[in-house]
Formats: C-alpha cells, sequence, structure tokens
C-alpha cells in the first residue's frame, strides 16, 4: 500500500478546508481561488496594456491629432504596453491563471504540494503589478525606453522616468520573478509529485504538458532576467558600469567605462526567447486538448506531440541571438543562431500538422472553443511563417525593426496565444464557476476579434516591408513613405478601436454569465480529462471528495470503436466502460 | 460551415492582399539585390504552405464538421505520416536557409577594394568621418569630445590628421563604389538604416560593427535611426547622397581635415564687430533685438549656433521658403558675409555680448507648458540651457515671441523646409507634438518662468 500523505487521509479532510470568507477567498491556499485571483488581477492589468496601445494607435493613425499624446507619453505608452502584455498578463494568466486552476485537477491532486507558497506567489505577483502601476504616478511618470529595456539609454537622461519609473520596473520585474519562482516550483513540483494512481506521464494530457515544460523554461530562463534587472538597477543608482561604457550624455562625459550593452542584450534575450515558448507552449497544450474534444477525437500524434514540445523547449535556450542579427554583436553567430532558428520551425510545424490532423477525419463540433482553435490555427501558421522570413538572418535584416516585426510577433505571441486564453475561458469557464458562456455573445466575440486583429497585423507586414520603421512617434514627411501608407495606417488604427471594443463584449459576458448563464453540469463538453470528473461543479476545495481518481487510459479516448459513448474520462476503468449495441451500425462505415 | 469559409476568405484577401497592395520594397540603390531575391524565395516558399495547409484546415472543417449520428475516425498516429511531413517540412526549411546563409556569407566579407567611412550616432544625429589620405581612421575619445572637437579626435594621432571630418547629417557617396561603414555611437545604441540600402546595423557605444555594399544609382535617400535611442528618436534622421563622382569629390572638399580643424587661427572679434554694423540696424547694438523690426535678441545664443544660422541663411537653407516673410529678409544680410571665417567672427562677437534679458510678452498656461516641456528638455536641457552635443540651442535668451513665430515656422513646414536642412527637419518633427497655436504659447510661457 503506498504512503498516502496525512493531508489525504479522509479523516484529516475537513481539518484543512477553510472556514471564513478571508481563507476562502482572500488568503486562500486553494488553487483554483488562487488561479482566479491570478487571471482576473491579469487581465485587469491587461485591459491597462489595452488602453496604453489604443493610446499609441491613436498617435499612429491620427499623428498631429491629440494633444495629450506627447513623445514622452507615446514611448512610456508602447514600453508599458509591451512590457504588460508579456510578462504581466501572458505570462501570469497562461501560469498563474491556467497553471494553477489545471495543474492539480488534470492530474488528479488535491492542490499544489505547496499551497502556501503557491498563495505567497500571488501576492508577491499583485505587489509586482502595484510597483509596475505605482510608476505612472511618480515624478517623470513610467519608463519609456522601450520593453526591452536596452541600455545605455535606458537608464539616461533623454529617456523618459529614469527619474524613477526605471527602478519600479526593475524591481517589479525582481518580484514578479520571485513569485513566477514560488507559482513554477510548485507547478513543476505538482506534477511530477502528486499525480494520482495511474496518471503516468505519458498518460496527461498536452495542457499540461506546454503548462510543465513552459514552467520549466521559465525557471531556468527568468534567472537571466533577474540578474539582468538587477545589474541594471545598479549601473543606474549606484553608478556602477555592467553595462555602460564610457560615453557622453547631454553634453558631458559620463562616470561609467567599461560595460557592454550587448552584454545586457544577450542576457535579455536568453530569457526573452525562452519567454515566447513560455507563452506559446501552454498555448500549444491547451489548444491540442480543445481541438480534442470540441472534434470528439484523440489527438492526433499524441507522443509526437509531447516530443515537439520538450525539443521545442530545448531548442529556445539555443536561438536567443536571432533577436540579435543586427545588434552590433559579431555577425558570424548569424550562421549558427539562423539555423538553430529554422531547426526549431520542423517541431513547431509538426504541431500544426498534428492540429488539423486532429480535426481531419473528426466529428467537428463548431462549439465557441472550437472556433477559437480553428482562428488559432489561422493566426499561429501566418505568425509562424513570418517567423521563417526574420529567423533567416539575411531576410532579417532588411525587415529588422520595421513594421514586420510589429505584424509578426503580434500575430504569433499576441493574437494567436490570446485566441487561445479567449477559447480556453469559453471552455473551461463552466468548470470554474458552474455556468456556461453566452453562446450568441461568444461567437459575435470569436468573429468580430480574428477579422478585426488580422486587419490590423496584415498590412503592418507590407509597411514593414516598405520599410516603415517601428518606435516612431511621427514618420514626418518621409520621402519613401507615400501617403498611402499613413492613410493604412489610419486603417490599422480604426481596425485596433474596433477590436478593443469588441473586447467588452466578453468582458460582459463574463460577468453577467456568473449569475445568468446556463447551469453547466459536471461534464457539458462530454470531456475525458480529470477536471471534468470531480463530484462537485465547481469543484470544492480538495477537488475530489474522499478519495482520489485512479486513472485508467490516456486523455484523448474520444469515439473509440466499441463503445457507447463518444468519449472515455480517464478515470473510468476498462470493464465499466459501457458497450455499444453490437448491433448497431451506424454511419461508421462512411469514415472508413 | 462559416468558419471555414471565412478561413477560406481570410487566405484569399490575404493573397489579394499580396499582389494588390502598393506597399514592397523602396527600389534599391546598393547591390543588395541578393537579399531581396532569398526575401521573394521565402515568400513563395511560405505562401505555398500558407495557402496548402489553410487550405486543407478549410476541406477538413467543412467535410468532418459536425452531422447527426457522425463518428469521429479513431487513430492515435502514423508514423509513417508523420515522417513524411518530417522530411517534407525539413527540405522546405533547408530550401529557405541555404540561400539565406548563402547571401549572409557574402554580407559580412567586405571586400578589399572596398573604402571606409565612418557614420557617427548620438542623441539625435549623424556625424560623418572619411580616413583621408592613408586610409586609416585616427583613434577617438569620448574624453575629448567637446564643442570644438565633437568627434573626440586625438589630437597626437598622426592617422587621425588627415581624417575629414563632416560635421553635417547630410552624406555624400560616389555612385558605382563599394564602401565599409564603420559604424560608431557617441552615447547609446542606435541604428544606421537605408531602407534603399537594404543592410543596416546597430550603433554600439564601445564598440565599431560594420556593413558594406555597392552603390549603384544616384539619388537621395533618407538616414533612419531604427534602434530605440531616447524620445527624439523619431526625429533622428540623416541622409545620403549618392552623386556621380566628380561632383562627390567637390563635396568632400569643402569639409575640413582635423589638421585643418586644429591649425584653425580663433575668431577675430574685431573683425566680427566691423561685421555686426550691418546687424546692428535691426538687431541693435547691443544684439538685444527689435520687435518692431522683427530682429530677434541674439545675446543669449551660443556662437556655434549663431554661425550655423548664418550659413544656413547665406547658403539658403533657411528663409528661402516663400512663406518666410522674416527669413527671406535675413537672407541678403547674411549673404553680406563674405565667407565661413566672416561668419565664425561675428558669431564670436554676438556670443561676447552681454546677455540682455528679453521681456516676456507671451500668454499662456504655463502649467500646461511644463508638461509639454518634458518632451523639449531631452535637448534644450532642463532649464532650456541648451546642449551643445544635441545641437540645441538655449533658449532663454531669446524673445518669447520669436519663439513662438518659429515654432509656428516649424509647424507649417516654414522652417526646415530645405531638404538640407536636417536639424530644421528634426524640429519640423518634434514641434508636431504642439498640436495647436495654443500649445505652442503655453510652452514658450513656461519658458519664460525658467531661469
Amino acid at each position: 500500500m503506498a504512503y498516502v500523505a496525512l493531508a489525504d487521509r479522509d479523516h484529516e479532510h475537513h481539518l484543512h478546508d477553510p472556514q471564513s470568507f478571508v481563507t476562502k477567498y482572500i488568503w486562500s491556499q486553494d488553487h483554483k481561488v488562487i488561479a482566479v485571483q491570478y487571471a482576473v488581477t491579469a487581465i485587469a492589468i491587461g485591459l491597462v496594456a489595452l488602453a496604453l496601445s489604443l493610446l499609441m494607435r491613436l498617435q499612429l493613425g491620427f499623428p498631429d491629432t491629440f494633444s495629450f499624446i506627447t513623445p514622452d507619453a507615446y514611448y512610456q505608452a508602447i514600453t508599458m504596453h509591451g512590457m504588460i502584455m508579456v510578462i504581466y498578463l501572458l505570462t501570469a494568466l497562461l501560469l498563474g491563471g491556467f497553471g494553477n486552476y489545471l495543474i492539480p485537477l488534470m492530474c488528479g491532486a488535491r492542490d499544489m504540494v505547496f499551497p502556501y507558497m503557491n498563495m505567497l506567489s500571488y501576492w508577491v505577483y499583485l505587489l509586482s503589478v502595484l510597483v509596475l502601476v505605482s510608476s505612472f504616478f511618480v515624478s517623470g511618470g513610467p519608463t519609456g525606453g522601450g520593453w526591452t529595456l536596452y541600455p545605455p539609454q535606458v537608464i539616461l537622461p533623454g529617456t523618459p522616468g529614469v527619474d524613477g519609473g526605471i527602478v519600479l520596473m526593475l524591481v517589479s520585474l525582481a518580484l514578479f520573478i520571485v513569485a513566477f519562482t514560488m507559482g513554477g516550483l510548485n507547478y513543476v513540483t505538482t506534477v511530477l509529485q502528486a499525480r494520482c494512481r495511474g496518471m503516468t506521464l505519458m498518460r496527461m494530457p498536452l495542457s499540461v504538458w506546454g503548462i510543465f515544460t513552459a514552467t520549466i523554461l521559465g525557471l531556468l530562463a527568468f534567472p537571466a532576467l533577474l540578474v539582468s534587472a538587477i545589474m541594471l538597477l545598479l549601473d543606474s543608482v549606484v553608478g556602477t558600469s555592467f553595462f555602460m561604457p564610457n560615453l557622453l550624455s547631454m553634453g558631458e562625459v559620463s562616470d561609467h567605462n567599461g560595460g557592454s550593452p550587448i552584454l545586457f542584450q544577450h542576457l535579455f534575450w536568453f530569457f526573452g526567447h525562452p519567454e515566447v515558448y513560455i507563452v506559446a507552449l501552454p498555448a500549444f497544450g491547451i489548444v491540442s486538448d480543445l481541438a480534442s474534444v470540441h472534434s470528439r477525437k484523440n489527438i492526433f500524434g499524441y507522443r509526437m506531440m509531447v516530443w515537439a514540445i520538450l525539443a521545442i523547449g530545448i531548442i529556445s535556450f539555443i536561438v536567443w541571438a536571432h533577436h540579435m542579427y543586427v545588434s552590433g554583436m559579431n555577425p558570424y553567430f548569424g550562421f549558427f543562431f539562423a539555423t538553430t532558428t529554422l531547426i526549431i520551425a520542423i517541431p513547431t510545424a509538426l504541431k500544426v500538422y498534428n492540429w488539423i490532423l486532429t480535426l481531419w477525419r473528426g466529428d467537428i463540433h463548431l462549439t465557441v472553443p472550437m472556433l477559437f482553435v480553428i482562428g488559432f490555427i489561422f493566426t499561429f501558421i501566418n505568425g509562424g511563417i513570418t517567423g521563417l522570413f526574420l529567423g533567416n538572418v539575411a531576410v532579417d535584416m532588411p525587415l529588422s525593426d520595421t513594421y514586420f516585426v510589429i505584424g509578426h510577433f503580434h500575430m504569433v505571441m499576441g493574437v494567436s496565444p490570446i485566441l487561445v486564453i479567449f477559447g480556453a475561458i469559453y471552455h473551461w469557464y463552466p468548470k470554474i464557476t458552474g455556468r456556461m458562456l453566452n453562446d450568441r455573445l461568444g461567437r459575435i466575440h470569436f468573429w468580430l476579434t480574428l477579422f478585426g486583429t488580422y486587419a490590423i497585423y496584415l498590412p503592418m507586414h507590407y509597411l514593414g516591408i516598405l520599410g516603415l520603421p517601428r518606435r516612431y512617434f511621427a514618420m514626418g514627411d518621409t520621402a519613401f513613405i507615400p501617403d498611402s501608407a499613413h492613410a493604412m495606417n489610419m486603417g490599422i488604427s480604426i481596425a485596433a478601436f474596433f477590436v478593443g471594443a469588441v473586447q467588452m463584449i466578453f468582458l460582459y459576458n463574463l460577468v453577467r454569465s456568473l449569475t445568468h448563464g446556463k447551469p453547466a453540469g459536471s461534464n457539458p463538453w462530454g470531456a475525458t480529462t480529470l477536471e471534468w470528473q470531480t463530484p462537485q461543479t465547481p469543484p470544492k476545495h480538495g477537488n475530489w471528495g474522499p478519495e482520489l481518481p485512479v486513472v485508467y487510459r490516456w486523455a484523448y479516448d474520444y469515439s473509440v470503436p466499441g463503445a457507447a459513448q463518444d468519449f472515455i474520462p480517464q478515470n473510468m476503468a476498462p470493464e465499466d466502460v459501457p458497450k455499444a449495441d453490437p448491433d448497431y451500425r451506424g454511419e461508421e462505415g462512411e469514415h472508413v | 460551415m462559416a468558419v471555414a469559409l471565412f478561413i477560406l476568405f481570410l487566405v484569399v484577401i490575404t493573397v489579394l492582399f499580396h499582389f494588390l497592395s502598393p506597399w514592397w520594397f523602396t527600389p534599391l540603390a546598393a547591390d543588395w539585390g541578393s537579399m531581396d531575391n532569398t526575401v521573394v524565395l521565402t515568400f513563395w516558399v511560405t505562401g505555398i504552405v500558407f495557402i496548402a495547409i489553410n487550405g486543407f484546415l478549410v476541406w477538413v472543417v467543412m467535410r468532418y464538421r459536425h452531422r447527426k449520428g457522425q463518428k469521429a475516425h479513431y487513430e492515435p498516429e502514423s508514423k509513417k505520416l508523420e515522417w513524411w511531413l518530417t522530411i517534407v517540412t525539413s527540405v522546405g526549411v533547408i530550401a529557405m536557409l541555404a540561400p539565406g546563409l548563402w547571401v549572409w556569407a557574402r554580407i559580412v566579407e567586405v571586400p578589399d577594394d572596398a573604402a571606409v567611412v565612418e557614420v557617427v550616432g548620438q542623441q539625435w544625429s549623424w556625424s560623418f568621418r572619411f580616413p583621408g589620405q592613408d586610409g586609416v581612421l585616427g583613434q577617438v575619445d569620448i574624453a575629448l569630445m567637446d564643442v570644438d572637437n565633437p568627434f573626440g579626435m586625438k589630437p597626437d594621432d598622426p592617422a587621425g590628421r588627415d581624417d575629414i571630418l563632416v560635421h553635417s547629417p547630410e552624406l555624400h557617396l560616389p555612385v558605382d563604389r563599394s564602401w565599409k561603414f564603420v559604424l560608431r555611437s557617441k552615447d547609446v545604441l542606435h541604428n544606421f538604416t537605408v531602407p534603399q540600402f537594404r543592410v543596416k546595423m546597430d550603433l554600439v557605444p564601445g564598440m565599431a560593427p560594420y556593413i558594406w555594399l555597392t552603390t549603384t544609382r544616384t539619388g537621395r535617400f533618407d538616414i533612419m535611426c531604427e534602434e530605440l535611442c531616447g524620445v527624439g528618436h523619431f526625429a533622428m534622421r540623416g541622409a545620403v547622397v549618392v552623386d556621380e563622382a566628380a561632383a562627390f569629390d567637390d563635396w568632400l572638399d569643402d569639409w575640413p581635415t582635423w589638421q585643418q580643424v586644429m591649425g584653425r587661427a580663433a575668431p577675430d572679434v574685431a573683425a566680427g564687430q566691423g561685421a555686426f554694423a550691418v546687424c546692428a540696424a535691426c538687431h541693435g547694438a547691443n544684439g538685444e533685438g527689435n520687435p518692431i523690426l522683427n530682429a530677434p535678441n541674439l545675446t543669449g545664443l551660443p556662437a556655434w549656433y549663431l554661425e550655423r544660422q548664418l550659413l544656413n541663411f547665406k547658403h539658403g537653407l533657411r528663409g528661402a521658403s516663400g512663406d518666410d516673410t522674416y527669413g527671406a529678409q535675413m537672407a541678403p544680410m547674411a549673404a553680406t558675409l563674405p565667407d565661413a571665417a566672416a561668419v565664425r567672427n561675428v558669431a564670436a562677437y554676438i556670443d561676447a555680448l552681454p546677455d540682455v534679458d528679453p521681456a516676456s510678452t507671451v500668454d499662456g498656461d504655463a502649467a500646461r507648458g511644463q508638461d509639454l516641456f518634458s518632451t523639449c528638455r531631452s535637448c534644450h536641457g532642463h532649464s532650456a540651457q541648451g546642449i551643445w552635443s544635441i545641437n540645441a540651442p538655449g533658449l532663454r535668451g531669446t524673445d518669447d515671441w520669436y519663439l513662438v513665430r518659429q515654432l509656428e515656422n516649424y509647424r507649417q513646414g516654414i522652417r526646415g523646409a530645405h531638404p538640407s536642412d536636417l536639424y530644421g527637419k528634426q524640429m519640423n518633427l518634434v514641434s508636431g507634438m504642439l498640436r495647436n497655436e495654443q500649445a505652442v504659447r503655453d510652452v514658450v510661457a513656461y519658458i519664460n518662468t525658467l531661469e
């Protein structure tokens, strides 16, 4: 008989149930509550970043119009927009939100293995967000040095926010990394140690694989950002010269000497490129599960999908300098990093094939989550393809630092994961709240979002090929930029406002469905994975009632021949599976 | 069903957009057609993949969407299919990577016959240096940079003596020649980009990265900074003018060598005083200005700025726009100064005049102006004292009515209209942040409050 942890012994169980409102919903150690706390905070700060992007689009679409957008404000807006979206929204929502909610439920655990640390993780994350937000209110405002925070300029006069904004930014990042580490150690340990009986690694849903691998990437990559943030902080506050060479600032020779700006870029992107996959891998995993559930078919090539996730995770650590092809680093690096970068395209392409092959010969229910899956596949193909341009060093050179880059990374790292997040929210909201989101509003949200975002980003690629540089407050009268490009920029801004407005439909749906949504039942989509098999919906503290589930099969037993239902839950013993009526011939022949 | 058609619609739109949109690479002015070819090749390979995969997706969604009684096929994996897909994808990747690396190998190897020019970037403008007869750039040092030695040349380095110093954001090059651009930054990261050249690279303080190219046609091309370098990033423009060889030689002859700069005599203030008699008619005997004649106070302006503006007037870079009535008055006056030495002398004389504080005449909301000034101060200094290294004059010594007029002229493109007035262009770009006349008055009212 295996050892049963004290907390899992039946008679101990009630002792851990939170009693008061505060312990239940505020100082909660329940992974599901922490997940919602993470998600709500991330979405709230994400709305700030959305507003900042609209400020930016106001200026770009209608230059010479709005008196409240100065160049300082513009550069602060682009900087904070980028940093918030990448770190405080996407990373926090996918790992802190979905990771927290899904890992214990999908692995058949009662909670994260270190619940107290999990709670701390959220509160430190919240603190990091508050520190970040406070930088809007200090003298000089937040930093405007670009989200990549490149020294020397980010800590020198001439860049907005050198008085305090940059310090708060770096402190906030350090806090975020502390929060992430506490959460991340939990996720990894829980996946490795707290899976229920029968849940072997190769039976885990791909959502867990994606989140698990992304978390490992985060634990290895964030320290590079932490040290660079600390060193930059020292350069800024104490006057050290880790990244600062001797230079002339505002007409005076600086005291700095001997530092290397390129070193910062290497450290930043050693974090920054895996960061792309810290966001992408959970999305890859989640979209695999959504595709499978809603097409009533097993994921195609499960083992290949797992190996692809791991391969992408590993290779993602040796491609970082493709962000630096024109940084002035030794140009011979280009050969190596272009090769590794294009190699990573292969497992990534295989994942795309396998998603579509999952739908192939399926029974595709065009539910709202499925619409988002299909939308994601389209946008990800688009964004992945433009990555092949920018990864190939000689092709990158004319395109780098132009609108093409903006178009690329917003398609691949903005639109694509956010479509997955939307799909995932439509998919799991019934489990989290016990109610369905409104279907009609969900469909409207999908159509308008996909169309609107494509209208924003497709033209940007071509403006980039023309040569429009990114991070320009105003283009002015520049000979090679025709009026049509300025007109297109206005069109892009209008599309951006449209997409921003459409998200209000989603927020309304989220809030209203809490009280007015259709009751969901425990398993509205007919899914096999464990989170849908909880005794209560929403799951209670401890998730499983007195007995932990036991797993008998992989996560993708959909439409198994001979079974009566088109799905077999992972915890259903083989002898309990209802058999199809042996006389039933049905329409199976048509697909053979 | 609708979603499948919608994806199909997006694919069609994408393909049509690709072929019909008017935006494509600027026509090449350098011998890097091979770079464009790799981009076009990549478009073909990925375009076919884009259409094929999305086409399959559309078909799958239409064909296998849920109908009553439909059941999905059960097939966990197909090794054979997955191997085939891996191989086909790898072939596609190699088809793009191999030519890309081949082109890159050419980009990194500078041919021996390439001539050298140094591009110097700083917040927020460009200047250039040619190595002169010996073909070797002299050593420079940040610590030596000042208003008389903006390049930071080392006086005792013999290799630097014949270096030709082009203290202007406009670079000329002869056509049909190979050039190696050595890139140097005085302060922060910048990026030297000329869209028509395709190759671009960052300037990094403390390092000297390079690019090279062969010029293939004459013309005037914009230099853009493409690495965020502070709040003036978008206004860090320059120009490359590709000339016939003879025109280039003439242009280069006008720029001094470091030897000549070092040997230049100090300005003759007495001679400047003589020349100032003409100026005094409008600007007053003490340079205090006369609003009735629209002549501004000159006493607070630094010599280098006066010198540049006088040369601009003299050479038609300023006051040449038909709308600039007052500038047009100044142009013939500046023309009375026979040469650059005379300009230096009179500028030195004005610089030596005692500062006369101008009277405040402009009303505006100084608090609002302070917000706007947060951008101005990045170049003109916290108290508008001016910063020589940024080419930004002090603003306090000048009449406020004159500032208002010049800001309006910048905003409307009256000043900075000449293509070679690149510092003026910079103010065209930045003054765009002042959206109306009230904003101009507000910011000037704030400048009036500064000590």
